[in-house]
């Protein structure tokens, strides 16, 4: 496989605010080309100020960050042009038509007036009826769709969305993850940061987890699932047990008070160790009526995460 | 450079100006009228002419300057702090678009802004008094300095100020009193010698003797003085903005 350089390659990054706030210390990251990355972090672990330095908001204090092999300081015009931001906060202009708003973002970002690139997105969008409503009239869902609009606008080829459906309905975050996907069908790379861990669940390749300033964990989603994802597998009796039988004991199974319940809690290495088990149990004469298997969501993997290192 | 985003602020700036037609160019135009009637008509025709010229003439180039002064640093200050005060300055900070194309836009329409008043206004006190353009190329330069200068100055209020009361305590508190002391009604010969003085401390003494030397060919401060005071006053304000660009000054943490 030829390695691909990354899309965005951030070095020893640190930033320190004027209060004396340290943000983020000695942050490495690397983005790959294509692909969906999730950031999640508690509030205020530094999800937005990260964002904020790659996009040219936030001055870092040190290290280097480039996207798309282009220097964010030195090249920050080449930089900047393969960039679009959804920022968290709805902010948006009031009395501009949506036609407007999204067209002056094309402008802002160089790009010659193309009305028909606007149309394709604001009708991607579903914004196409409200086109020439003024921003203000609209609700915040629709807003938060004409933030979306006006960082594609320019055609970006690296998308970050912060916290792209906080207080967002159930239907427009559908919409949301659809368009992410189409997106990045298109080859755009898009980094996403987000409290609902569902959402990196459901859309992110890998996730980076942020805590207090600093990258505790990149991994690809899958092993990150495998690695530490906790399974447990119960099993309901048939007969009242008083004891786990000895034959059993190397698995450490947990009886539950009633006796009628017995569970084995497992990792990913463990998996296969699952055939042996039931046959011990048949074996040690241990009849069970039903079993099944959970499953620790991403969520737990985070909170675990984030609490062991507090 | 980065063409097109000069373009889009600026237009976006303009269509601000068309939408709040009504207080961005009616306003000044009926204040105005109103100033040639009360100092114009009812006292300027007890008055006698200054330095040769009618009152009522006389009192044009620091009607111009007034509004000229006023609207620039409003429109332009307003133009920039809005943005920050909704948030919206974050596509700008995160545009491909350097700090001087930035400026080029806000400032720019501001200046123009402030151009077709000055130009409005004329031509509303030529419907008042006879004029009589003495240096016309020179007349239009200066107000295009004018506008361009204060704009800019406008522009430095608008990042500095971090709520509505410090954007309106600049132009009606400074500009305004200094722009009517500063002999847009009254020639500062007329001022006992202390007074006079002082007032060639007001900066906008300069300005206005200057843009009145373009009408009438008589000033009160020579013209080599006055020119000087202006192009340094923009250079200032040039230098200002760089610093603000360059450390990020409450644009950037």
């Amino acid at each position: 496989m030829i390695h691909m350089p990354s899309i965005i390659s951030v070095a020893d990054l640190s930033k320190t605010y004027k209060s004396g706030l340290s943000a983020l210390s000695g942050i490495n990251l690397e983005i790959e080309r294509g692909e969906i990355f999730a950031l999640l972090g508690p509030n205020g672990a530094g999800k937005t100020t990260l964002i904020n330095i790659i996009c040219g908001i936030v001055t870092p204090s040190g290290g280097k960050v480039t996207a798309d092999g282009h220097d964010i300081i030195t090249d920050y015009r080449a930089a900047r042009t393969k960039i679009g931001l959804v920022p968290q906060e709805l902010t948006t202009s009031a009395f501009e038509t949506v036609w407007a708003t999204v067209s002056f973002s094309r402008g802002l970002f160089g790009k010659p007036a193309n009305p028909a690139i606007i149309e394709k997105i604001l009708k991607d969008l579903s914004l196409w009826d409200k086109r020439d409503s003024k921003i203000r009239q609209l609700s915040g869902g629709m807003k938060r769709r004409v933030l979306i609009a006006k960082a594609l606008a320019h055609e970006p080829t690296i998308l970050f969305l912060d916290e792209p459906t906080a207080g967002v309905d159930v239907e427009l975050r559908r919409d949301m993850w659809n368009m992410v996907r189409k997106l990045r069908e298109a080859g755009v790379t898009i980094i996403l940061t987000t409290h609902y861990i569902d959402e990196a669940e459901e859309m992110a390749d890998r996730i980076g987890v942020i805590n207090k300033g600093q990258i505790i964990l990149v991994e690809e989603k899958a092993s990150l699932m495998r690695k530490l994802g906790r399974k447990q597998l119960s099993l309901q009796l048939h007969d009242k047990l008083e004891s786990v039988p000895d034959a059993l004991a190397s698995y450490k199974l947990e009886l539950a008070p009633s006796g009628l319940e017995l569970t084995y809690t497992y990792d990913a290495q463990a998996e296969s160790r699952i055939p042996n088990l039931l046959t011990a149990i048949s074996g040690a004469g241990i009849v069970f009526k039903d079993l099944h298997t959970s499953q620790s969501s991403l969520e737990d993997i985070f909170v675990n995460l984030v609490s062991n290192r507090a | 450079m980065n063409g097109p985003a000069v373009a889009a602020i600026y237009s976006f700036e303009m269509a601000r100006t068309f939408r709040t037609i009504v207080q961005s160019i009616v306003s000044p135009v009926l204040t105005t009228s109103l100033y040639f009637v009360v100092f114009g008509s009812a006292i300027g025709a007890r008055m006698t002419e200054i330095d040769g010229v009618p009152y009522g003439a006389f009192i044009v180039p620091g009607l111009i300057m007034l509004s000229v002064l006023t609207e620039s640093i409003s429109n332009s200050s307003l133009g920039i702090y809005f943005p920050k005060f909704t948030g919206t300055i974050y596509e700008i900070l995160s545009a491909p678009i350097s700090a001087v194309e930035i400026v080029m836009g806000f400032v720019g329409a501001a200046a123009t802004k402030s151009l077709m008043i000055g130009v409005i206004i004329l031509a509303t006190a030529a419907l008042f008094v006879p004029l009589h353009i003495e240096h016309p190329v020179w007349m239009v330069v200066f107000l295009l300095l004018m506008s361009i200068g204060f704009s800019l100055f406008g522009f430095i209020l608008g990042v500095w100020a971090d709520g509505f009361e410090k954007l309106s305590f600049v132009p009606v508190l400074i500009i305004t009193p200094l722009t009517f002391l500063g002999g847009s009604f009254y020639s500062i010969d007329m001022l006992p010698p202390f007074w006079h003085t002082v007032t060639l401390f007001n900066p906008v003494v300069y300005i206005i003797s200057l843009f009145r030397w373009s009408f009438f060919g008589t000033s009160d401060v020579s013209v080599g003085v006055s020119l000087a005071m202006t192009l340094s006053f923009i250079a200032a304000c040039l230098a200002f903005i760089t610093w603000i660009f360059k450390t990020g000054y409450k644009l950037k943490s």
